[in-house]
């Protein structure tokens, strides 16, 4: 029954939702934002599991003073600080909280997104090598968007006549960066999207059929 | 007469002007009387609103495709819109549930425009509705009164009816191989991602170091979530089997229990139960950069010796990807976000690309019923492109029916 019970759930729930989209008369329509709220039940919940689980291997950690045991004390005194804070003084404007969130957690999540201009960098010196025909062509391909996106690339070809003849304005950088981006580019990404909805539409059916079990740890 | 009245009229005037603010004209308080009577009557003259004549035939319909909540009103244009004194600027919407009233006001358009849609009514009360035309001196004209009327919910929503038809072609495509599958063996193409997980398991026991899996960022109700989390298993066998050690760090407590159970229930089932413990699966944070930052440290730390990334992520798949790379772990990953894709591909050793990693599920348990499932899909592709093929074709010679239908 720990097996049956949630791919009966998930039948069920998955046929309602297949409903609520085509039959908007009561009681199926409007299924699917009941099913968000119980969804919103289900995780704040499951949010006191994930603190408790948190808690628990750092403290064990911070108990057997394994390697690094410092970065779990800063752990878990953030925790209880903002946690204490959010209790006592609430979370609105100009609280301990809000504080401690704009000081602290901000520049943090700041400086860790700042790092992906760093990584895009190395990460396209390494893409852009032309070892083989493929890499030469995304290698050509980002030369013109990069080039074409920037003033220096409209400032380099802004002489190319645009009225006469007029297939000559399409050697002007931006419109070439344009075009690969609006058209190689989209055909791709819808390739790829379509590709994913359909495997979207697959999974689901399986999970909904119960075919598909492998998330609940079923063979 | 009327001669030395203007005369008088005219010097008691220069004399308020001269005195101004003093007590004596304060006290006196007949000339300013007279002089402002004499001003605002001429701006009276000057300045007598001219009424907007009101909309007319307002009447109401109940909006199709809805499940009873929502009325569609619409009116004729008061004729001094866009016309005549062209003073109206605004249509006011009021309703009622007894025509006697109390009208209240529930939404408002610009001018130019006859019809509103009222979307919170109730299909079990009767409404009636006025529009009221509004100057921008805020004169107003109103309509007269609709007739009663209910809105109905609607069995069938005609607008998805385009949706209904590719979901039966797709759901019978896919009905049909699952039942094709039990009579006779499917050919799946290989997918070099997948093929390499056995040698990044094997590589990760040799070199004596840990795996590092990430199925996602988000939560469960993400179907790209569940697909990664279907693959977990999988890999969690092989590294019960091998002995080598897991690490499944994962920002959603709800996705924490969900995995926990899968490798639990993976190392049972190859008979290692006790080389499982729950910490395998760690809970780190919701934050997504908090939740990059923490892989990374776990990254340097134990520097594992191979990486999956399967799911969904955002703008944290670089950094991880980067930091596994510097490592020097073999990493794959997998992904249905389009613009994360070449994040993947350039950092990683091998990439599910869109519905392989839907597919990935299936074709590592090589159940013929999952199979199947795959074959139908890209039977339901095929008759999509055909489909895309025909549109280009229609609208290349300017035949619109499809596009419009769809």
């Amino acid at each position: 029954m720990k097996r049956e019970i949630p791919i009966i759930i998930t039948f069920v729930t998955g046929i309602l939702m297949i409903i609520d989209f085509f039959v908007p008369h009561p009681p199926f329509g409007g299924l699917s934002s009941l099913f968000e709220i119980f969804f919103t039940i289900i995780f704040s919940f499951a949010t006191i599991l994930g603190i408790l689980a948190l808690s628990k291997i750092n403290i064990e950690k911070i108990y057997r003073k394994r390697e690094t045991y410092g970065y779990n004390i800063v752990l878990l005194v953030g925790l209880v600080t903002m946690i204490f804070c959010g209790l006592v003084w609430g979370i609105g404007e100009k609280s301990p909280f809000d504080f401690l969130y704009m000081n602290f957690m901000m520049p943090m999540q700041s400086t860790m997104f700042s790092l992906l201009a760093f990584f895009v960098a190395s990460a396209s010196y390494r893409a852009f090598r032309a070892r083989t025909p493929e890499a030469t062509l995304l290698l050509i391909a980002a030369f013109f968007v990069m080039l074409g996106r920037v003033p220096l690339g409209y400032q380099m070809t802004k002489w190319v006549p645009e009225v006469f003849p007029s297939w000559l304005h399409f050697l002007q950088l931006p419109i070439i960066a344009n075009w690969i981006m609006d058209f190689p580019n989209t055909a791709g990404q819808r390739a790829i999207m379509i590709g994913a909805a359909l495997g979207i539409a697959s999974t689901s059916l399986r999970l909904v059929l119960g075919i598909e079990s492998a998330h609940i740890g079923k063979e | 007469m009327d001669m030395t009245k203007k005369v008088l009229v005219v010097f008691l005037s220069i004399v308020t002007l001269f005195l101004g603010n003093s007590a004596i004209c304060q006290d006196a308080e007949i000339i300013p009387v007279v002089d402002e009577t004499a001003l605002q009557d001429s701006n009276l003259i000057e300045e007598i609103p001219l009424l907007p004549q009101p909309p007319g035939n307002i009447y109401v319909t109940d909006s199709p495709n809805d499940g009873g909540k929502s009325l569609t009103i619409k009116w004729e244009k008061s004729p001094d819109d866009g016309d005549g004194l062209n003073s109206v600027v605004e249509y006011e919407i009021l309703r009622a549930e007894d025509m006697k009233g109390p009208f209240e006001s529930i939404g408002s358009t610009t001018a130019g425009k006859h019809e509103f849609i009222d979307s919170t009514c109730n299909r079990k009360n009767t409404y009636y509705f006025k529009v009221v035309a509004k100057t921008p001196e805020k004169f107003k004209a109103e309509s007269g009164i609709s007739e009663g009327i209910s809105p109905v919910a609607q069995w069938f929503d005609r607008t998805r009816l385009s949706m209904l038809i590719a979901v039966i072609i797709v759901v019978s495509s896919i009905g049909f191989f699952l039942f094709r599958a039990k009579k006779e063996e499917l050919y799946i193409r290989k997918i070099a991602g997948l093929e390499a997980i056995d040698e990044a398991v094997g590589r990760a026991t040799e070199m004596g170091r840990s795996i590092l899996y990430i199925p996602g960022i988000m939560d469960m109700d993400d179907i790209q979530t569940i697909a990664g989390i279907a693959i977990l298993g999988s890999i969690a066998k092989k590294t019960a089997q091998y002995e080598t050690g897991l690490n499944v760090p994962v920002s959603r407590s709800v996705v924490m229990t969900a995995c926990q159970e899968i490798v639990k229930e993976s190392y049972t089932n190859v008979g290692h139960a006790d080389a499982y413990y729950p910490e395998m699966v760690r809970y780190l944070t919701d934050d997504q950069f908090g939740f990059a930052a923490g892989v990374d440290g776990i990254l340097l730390r134990e520097k594992p010796a191979a990486c999956f990334y399967l799911g969904k992520f955002y703008a944290e798949s670089l950094i991880l990807a980067e930091t596994g790379f510097s490592i020097q772990a073999i990493q794959i990953a997998g992904t249905a976000e389009s613009s994360q894709l070449p994040f993947f591909v350039t950092a990683c050793d091998y990439t599910l690309i869109g519905e392989e990693l839907f597919a990935a599920s299936a074709y590592l348990s090589q159940d013929p019923k999952m199979l199947g499932s795959l074959k139908g899909q890209d039977i339901a592709k095929a008759i999509i492109i055909f489909f895309i093929t025909f549109g280009i074709i229609l609208e290349s010679f300017g035949i619109h029916w499809l596009s419009n239908w769809l």
